[in-house]
């Protein structure tokens, strides 16, 4: 079987974030790193393989500036075999839609068997992309997958959900996209690291993937940002001292019942 | 404008210092650089730094455990080539070494000698036959190596050692000791420096050879995490073939040495950072006279001082580094950079650590830990003194040794 990783360059962590109010967009400058969901979906792939289920080739796709090719090196360093990078001016701009299918028509040209990404992106956090691209390729699709086994063209995963976590079989082809409580990603050996370079990296422009250029960009998105705003000020929170640890408990539960919340 | 410490919303991205790379010393290094350091550190800090104050506390290490996740990381030995090390730049080794003592000197220094030392020297003197015997396990962290060169009665001057080797038919009977080894007895082949008629000449002593042994040493305030012994070589017989061939004077061993003080340079650096981000953290949450104790000017100026320190110390560290990728570091420059960087580290240490106030003594807190650790890295690979000298020497053509 095939795998393609989706991956993507976002802000380090570290970073503190700040929306541009011209462009009405996120200032993606400074420290960089590849997305830390998108790390547990190379793993989980890995582990498919080393699993014992026969991968031919698992491969790394990013859509991004040409700084994005840092991503797609850590990417590779952390198992995948080759990395394709989608990158033209005209997709600057691109919404969660126009980003999905612009990631669609990519992966028609790789034909996977599966698909896996990260379930947010550090940065947009928009949880959606996954979904975009399985229905761009008519593919079933899950989201927040914390436990994946990959047998005879089935995957049986559990699903976090708010009451717990259901477990579902899915037929591959399918795209699905992993939460941080899957795996632990592995610490790439050095020889790895120094090796990404040389394993093979396509770069795309968005006339090589046939992608339409009015379905992409600024112009081809759909959703138009109308204005920002500051998040409200949260309140200053009320500290309880732990002094007597009954009371303190009696203390807990008061203020839940006041809000209703038990 | 900040708005829950994460999102603002502001027209321009004002350039301003990092207080925790002041001179964006990153942006000097190559990609590669930084997925190799990041990737050190996350490991060491994730995996590693968890269980050294324990160790610290109790006077142990577990030498075979890390060396075999060190051997997993690749980074064993990994400026050298072949044999199943990775062949890396002389700038990425030393990033490593100063991320691996940005946890502990003691990590550091398993890792030096291993690398630098012990398997430095069967790459560059030893024959094919010892290459192969040794290196791909030493690399794999499945084998620990040591390196024995100092005596109780020679330390700076190692010329004069008394353990001696003398011929007798086809093999070479060792007889002497040697004091302050790392890994000494954890190792399972020691590279032993010793007299013979015709000069000193290296061995290869393997762990089980009759008449060898270590014994370690205890009640050591510095470098706790690290495994430091007595290495007693009693007509101990060696075949010739365990003779490094193309080590023929005491240069062989100091070459060794050059290339461990290399990776200190780096590493001092990185002990000097950890106490400077320690102290920054902490003095931005200790309150004294009801407002943070960063806010006072006297602090400030410890902060100025350390800052100034912690980042000359690794432009110093990473402009040494591109000479040796270069082939243009003398050893009198690695000298100057190993002097220089751990007075420097040992100053900051002090500093942070009365920033730390009470705590500052605690093993809860790694600063005292790492002004410990850097009197042994001040002292061995060369004194400050013997640096001094070193250097003085390349300054005014005179040598004052003696
Ligand atoms: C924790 C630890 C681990 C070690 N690991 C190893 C190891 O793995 N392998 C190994 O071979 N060795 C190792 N050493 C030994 C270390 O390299 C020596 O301690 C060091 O070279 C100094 O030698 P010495 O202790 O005999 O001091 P001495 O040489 O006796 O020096 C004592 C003092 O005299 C000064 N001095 C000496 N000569 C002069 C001079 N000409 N002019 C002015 N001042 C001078 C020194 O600078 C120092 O201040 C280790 C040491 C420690 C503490």
């Amino acid at each position: 079987m095939k795998i393609c990783c989706l991956v993507k360059e976002v802000p380090d962590a570290a970073v503190t974030k700040r929306m541009d109010p011209d462009s009405k967009r996120l200032d993606r400058s400074g420290e960089k790193n590849l997305n830390p969901f998108d790390t547990h979906a190379i793993e989980a792939a890995m582990q498919i393989k080393e699993g014992g289920t026969p991968v031919e080739e698992i491969v790394a796709v990013t859509m991004g500036p040409d700084s994005a090719v840092r991503a797609l090196h850590k990417a590779v360093a952390l198992g995948a075999d080759r990395s394709v990078h989608l990158s033209d001016a005209a997709l600057e701009g691109s919404d969660v839609c126009a980003t999905g299918y612009a990631l669609a028509k990519i992966l028609e040209t790789e034909n996977p068997d599966l698909v896996l990404l990260g379930q947010q992106s550090d940065d947009g956090e928009c949880y959606t992309i996954g979904a975009v691209v399985a229905d761009h390729l008519k593919m079933p699709s899950l989201t927040q997958v914390i436990k994946m086994d990959a047998a005879d063209g089935k995957l049986t995963c559990e699903r976090q959900a708010e009451y717990g976590y259901d477990t579902v079989e899915i037929d591959m082809p399918a795209v699905i996209s992993v939460g941080d409580a899957i795996n632990e990603p592995r610490y790439p050996s050095l020889k790895a690291i120094m090796g990404a370079k040389k394993k093979p990296l396509d770069t795309k422009a968005v006339a090589d993937a046939g992608i339409e250029a009015d379905r992409i960009g600024e112009g081809g998105s759909r959703t138009t940002v109308l204005a920002l705003a500051e998040p409200p000020q949260k309140e200053a929170g009320e500290v309880i001292e732990d002094e007597d640890t009954n009371e303190t408990v009696e203390k807990i539960v008061a203020w839940l019942d006041e809000r209703k919340l038990i | 404008m900040r708005q829950n410490g994460r999102m603002a919303i502001t027209s321009v991205r004002k350039p301003k210092a990092n207080p925790l790379d002041f001179l964006e010393i990153d942006s000097r290094l190559s990609d590669e650089e930084r997925l190799i350091r990041d990737n050190v550190r996350a490991y060491a800090q994730e995996k590693i730094l968890p269980r050294v104050p324990d160790w610290f506390e109790q006077g142990t290490f577990d030498s075979r455990g890390v060396a075999r996740e060190m051997g997993q990381l690749e980074v064993l030995g990994m400026h050298l080539s072949g044999y199943g090390c990775a062949g890396a730049s002389a700038v990425s080794y030393g990033l490593t070494c100063m991320e691996l003592e940005a946890v502990d000197s003691g990590l550091r220094s398993l890792v030096s000698v291993q690398g630098s030392l012990a398997m430095f020297a069967i790459w560059q003197y030893g024959s094919d036959e010892q290459k192969e015997r040794w290196l791909p396990g030493m690399a794999s962290g499945e084998l620990i190596g040591c390196f024995g060169l100092t005596e109780a009665d020679a330390g700076s001057d190692p010329a004069a050692m008394r353990t001696r080797a003398r011929r007798d038919g086809d093999d070479w009977v060792i007889n002497g000791s040697k004091l302050w080894i790392t890994n000494g007895s954890v190792a399972d082949v020691a590279v032993i420096w010793a007299q013979t008629d015709d000069g000193i000449r290296g061995f290869l002593v393997e762990k089980e050879t009759p008449g060898f042994s270590a014994i370690d040493i205890h009640g050591k305030l510095s470098l706790r995490a690290s495994v430091t012994s007595e290495l007693v070589l009693d007509d101990v017989r060696v075949p010739a073939a365990s003779q490094l061939p193309e080590a023929s004077s005491l240069g062989a061993p100091l070459s060794c040495l050059n290339e461990a003080r290399f990776g200190i340079i780096f590493g001092a650096a990185g002990a000097a950072r950890a106490c400077f981000e320690e102290a920054l953290s902490y003095s931005g949450e200790r309150e004294v006279f009801d407002k943070p104790l960063s806010g006072f000017q006297l602090t400030q100026q410890k902060f100025v001082e350390m800052a100034l320190e912690v980042n000359k110390a690794s432009l110093l560290a990473l402009h040494l580094g591109r000479m040796k990728d270069e082939g243009t570091l003398a050893p009198e420059h690695v000298s100057f950079g190993k002097l220089s960087n751990t007075v420097a580290a040992i100053g900051v240490a002090r500093t942070a650590r009365t920033i730390l106030g009470a705590n500052g003594v605690s093993l809860e807190y790694p600063v005292m830990r790492h002004a410990n650790n850097l009197e042994s890295v001040l002292t061995y690979e060369g004194t400050a003194e013997i640096h001094t000298l070193v250097v003085g020497a390349a300054l005014t053509g005179q040598q004052a040794y003696r």
